[in-house]
């Protein structure tokens, strides 16, 4: 029979227990942290061009699958060729560094020939831009689920490698290596970030052509570079997202894209899109609601509960939790 | 003005020069643009004649000729069906998305939601699947209802976000319907309410008052008559105060509020109309297809939809037509299993040879294309010289032979070979958009051939993704360049 849906949660709740609690906790943070880095890439852009980037969420999906072609390019998790540590870092530098060129391609030759259109016009090249990503890639990996292994990595024989050694235990459940990188790995990228951003002349220069473009052009800020640079740094974050999520869930698909770019970018509205702590928190909070409505409430449930509670948002409170109130001027 | 100054008398002022008695001289003046603009030959005469006519005569036009394609052009049933019924589909969403988009300026993202909630209404209330079979002039209507309430709410709800935050609310919509019909499927009276992946299947034929549609050829009369009734709907809407309203809150919100225009009530007017068409053509939908499965209502829909509305240009509902044509009809050309394999080459071909001719001076087009043949000539040469018979020898073209000796299609795979190709195309057309002048025209012989070689290698064996591929392209390079589309008029931005 149909229980109501609270004593399902409640149930539910019973049934997992503290351990699981602490499971869902868990894998809320991790996937969180991933959200978060991708809602930075969306959140950057929206603030210096007040533009969707709807391509972004793609951009992470190329981000994947470039730094499975560097663990395939040298033998694959199951018989790699050189020592794990290099090759990790070798994956991520190539998913960044080709990611953020597939930024800078975009903003050069879909949105930059728009600067002075209607509002509407970027928003569908967006879209295409979107879809041309995917769809290249459905037909570039035929599309084929390209797995990462990443719990092979540096094991013999294809038994668990050190990836997912614990780092330590609650109640019986472990935080594994490569939770612990991802975490890590986000956490200093986002310092890295906000330093940037906020100590150096070329994140000045980005505030100010977030504030008001034209102003910053007339006091000698080369605002094409500076939105340049920001689809580079927010499409780095994407790539290295990219190789955290195919070592930690296992696969590079076409699909992804959609579907995480836009949990992700429901962070970055939820936080406040435009500001940078926001995207963070709300990627966070993404991470667990989503997992609790996962375990709570049932895996069917979970999308819906967070595009529920975005539309909610955005009808309550369209500015996030974060985001400051924009003053329209006529 | 004070008077504490003697005006000194100034010479009287020259005479007014007497009016010439050139009536209509204003007119003529006003229309030169237009003439000047007028294309030469038979082709700008009959555009002449289009754009004088009167519009109620156009669409008469166009229904005179699609009612008459049954019997000459598409008069096998499969053709009627993939392209008579399915372009009329198209043509009729695309009217409804162009009163939301192009009419009243929403960008609404969740339309293909509207559309599958149509479709599922009618395969719940005209299928054995609950064992309720109402007919056809029940359920549309109710179909349209169940469309039109949850975009009222969600109209209502939003009526005061700006632009941006509707596209993500509507999205958010459109892929939480998508969602809930494929995975949530909630149970209800024992059976899943959407049939989860495999859909609803053994839908009822369209019964209108105990006579059943089941002929491909009565579907598409009744489905012709349905697109003439909604287009004549919108365009009348559009001519009266309300059209003036949407396209005066289109164009500048702020200032039509001050004119006490009631934006926020005509925005949720326009997205239940939209929602309305949808829902109606949604229905339709099912029981043409006689199925209902969630995949016809994604993301991709809605970009072919939007391609249709673009590429006709916003806001003209002539353009629909056009773009819904063009579309559907290079699409059913592009599918895996049409039947006309050499059609789609000739197509693909076509297409860039008319493209390239767009250069001016015409030399330089000339230029380039045979730059292109040659290139090709001799790097078949090359490889077939050095790499052997292997590499060139991949495949046979039936009906167009030349091809195997021009482009370079090796047998086997070689690794990674078609993905580089498909990279390396990508690149080359960036490089070429990127250069100046004579540079572009000289990379651009090159681009050519490799276009030709990815079409062969790698476009050609998977034609649907090719198809979705070059409509994301499109609507890129349509923003870039031409953002009024085919028909529409271009909008000025006033800052």
């Amino acid at each position: 029979m149909h229980h109501l849906l609270l004593f399902n949660i409640i149930d539910q709740a019973r049934q997992l227990g503290w351990g699981g609690a602490f499971t869902l906790l868990r894998n809320g943070i991790v996937s969180g942290s991933l959200y978060a880095l991708i809602a930075l890439g969306y959140t950057m852009v929206y603030g210096i061009l007040k533009l969707l980037n709807f391509a972004h969420g793609d951009v992470f999906m190329v981000g994947t699958f470039l730094g499975y072609g560097v663990l395939i390019g040298f033998g694959g998790a199951l018989a790699p060729t050189i020592p794990i540590i290099p090759l990790i870092l070798l994956m991520f530098a190539a998913s960044m560094a080709g990611s953020g060129a597939l930024g800078v391609a975009i903003e050069r030759f879909a949105y930059r020939p728009l600067r002075n259109a209607p509002r509407i016009a970027p928003l569908i090249s967006a879209l295409g831009v979107a879809f041309f990503l995917e769809n290249s890639a459905q037909l570039l990996t035929n599309s084929a689920h390209e797995l990462y292994n990443g719990y092979a990595l540096g094991g013999k024989n294809g038994n668990f490698g050190p990836l997912l050694n614990p780092v330590f235990s609650v109640a019986g459940n472990p935080v594994t290596v490569v939770m612990v990188i991802v975490v890590l790995t986000a956490i200093a990228l986002m310092g890295a970030l906000v330093l940037l951003v906020y100590r150096t002349k070329l994140g000045k220069a980005m505030r100010a052509t977030a504030f008001d473009r034209e102003a910053a052009s007339m006091m000698g800020i080369d605002t094409d570079r500076v939105i340049s640079t920001t689809f580079f740094i927010g499409s780095v974050l994407a790539g290295a997202a990219g190789v955290m999520y195919g070592l930690y869930l296992g696969d590079a698909y076409f699909f992804i894209g959609f579907l995480f770019g836009l949990k992700a970018f429901t962070a970055a509205v939820v936080g406040g899109i435009g500001s940078l702590p926001g995207a963070m928190l709300g990627g966070v909070l993404i991470g667990l609601i989503e997992s609790f409505a996962t375990g709570y409430v049932g895996g069917q449930w979970s999308e819906i509960v967070i595009f529920g509670i975005l539309i909610l948002f955005l009808l309550v409170r369209p500015t996030g939790l974060l985001g400051s109130h924009a003053i329209q001027k006529v | 003005m004070t008077d504490s100054f003697d005006t000194p008398d100034l010479p009287a002022p020259p005479p007014e020069p007497e009016p010439s008695s050139g009536i209509g001289v204003d007119s003529w003046v006003a229309e030169a643009d237009r003439r000047r603009l007028r294309g030469r030959g038979p082709l700008g005469l009959a555009a002449w004649g289009w754009e004088s006519s009167p519009d109620s005569l156009k669409l008469l036009a166009f229904v005179a000729i699609a009612a008459s394609l049954p019997f000459w052009l598409l008069s096998s049933e499969g053709n009627l069906f993939n392209f008579g019924l399915f372009t009329l589909i198209f043509v009729g969403l695309g009217l409804g998305l162009n009163v939301v988009v192009g009419l009243a300026g929403l960008l609404d993202l969740g339309y293909v939601a509207f559309y599958g909630i149509g479709a599922y209404a009618y395969a719940l209330l005209s299928s054995p699947y609950y064992g309720i079979h109402w007919p056809a002039e029940a359920t549309i209507p109710v179909a349209m209802g169940a469309a039109v309430i949850p975009a009222a709410i969600l109209g209502f709800a939003a009526r005061r976000l700006l632009g941006d935050y509707l596209a993500i609310v509507t999205l958010f919509f459109a892929q939480a319907f998508l969602v809930f019909t494929n995975v949530s499927n909630p149970t209800v009276f024992g059976k899943g309410l959407t049939g989860g992946a495999n859909g609803i299947p053994l839908l009822d034929p369209l019964t209108f008052f105990g006579h059943k549609l089941t002929s491909t050829r009565a579907l598409y009369f009744f489905l012709l008559g349905t697109v003439a009734v909604v287009a004549a709907a919108i365009y009348l809407a559009n001519q009266s105060r309300i059209g003036r309203a949407w396209r005066a809150s289109r164009e500048d919100p702020l200032a039509a509020e001050v004119m006490s225009i009631p934006v926020n009530r005509l925005k949720i007017l326009a997205f239940i109309f939209g929602a309305a068409v949808a829902g109606a053509l949604g229905a339709i939908y099912a029981a043409v297809t006689t199925a209902t499965v969630s995949t016809d209502f994604n993301i991709g829909v809605l970009i072919i939809l939007y391609a249709i509305i673009i590429l006709g240009g916003f806001g003209s509902i002539a353009g629909v037509f056009v773009g819904a044509i063009i579309i559907n009809v290079s699409f059913e050309f592009l599918e895996p299993q049409s039947d006309y394999p050499s059609f789609k080459r000739w197509l693909f071909y076509g297409v860039i040879i008319l493209m390239v001719t767009r250069l001016r001076p015409w030399y330089r087009s000339a230029l380039v294309l045979a730059g292109a043949a040659g290139f090709g000539f001799a790097v078949h040469a090359i490889v077939a010289a050095t790499a052997g018979h292997a590499w060139t020898s991949g495949r046979t073209v039936s009906g167009a032979g030349w091809i195997t000796h021009w482009v370079v299609i090796p047998q086997a795979s070689h690794g990674n070979f078609r993905n580089f190709l498909y990279i390396g195309l990508v690149l080359a057309i960036l490089l070429v958009a990127s250069l100046p002048g004579w540079w572009r025209t000289i990379a651009l012989a090159p681009t050519l051939y490799l276009t030709a070689v990815v079409w062969e290698n790698v476009l050609v064996q998977n034609p649907a993704v090719t198809a979705l591929i070059l409509f994301g392209v499109m609507l890129i390079v349509l923003m870039a360049v031409r953002p009024e589309g085919l028909l529409g008029t271009a909008r000025v931005e006033i800052v």
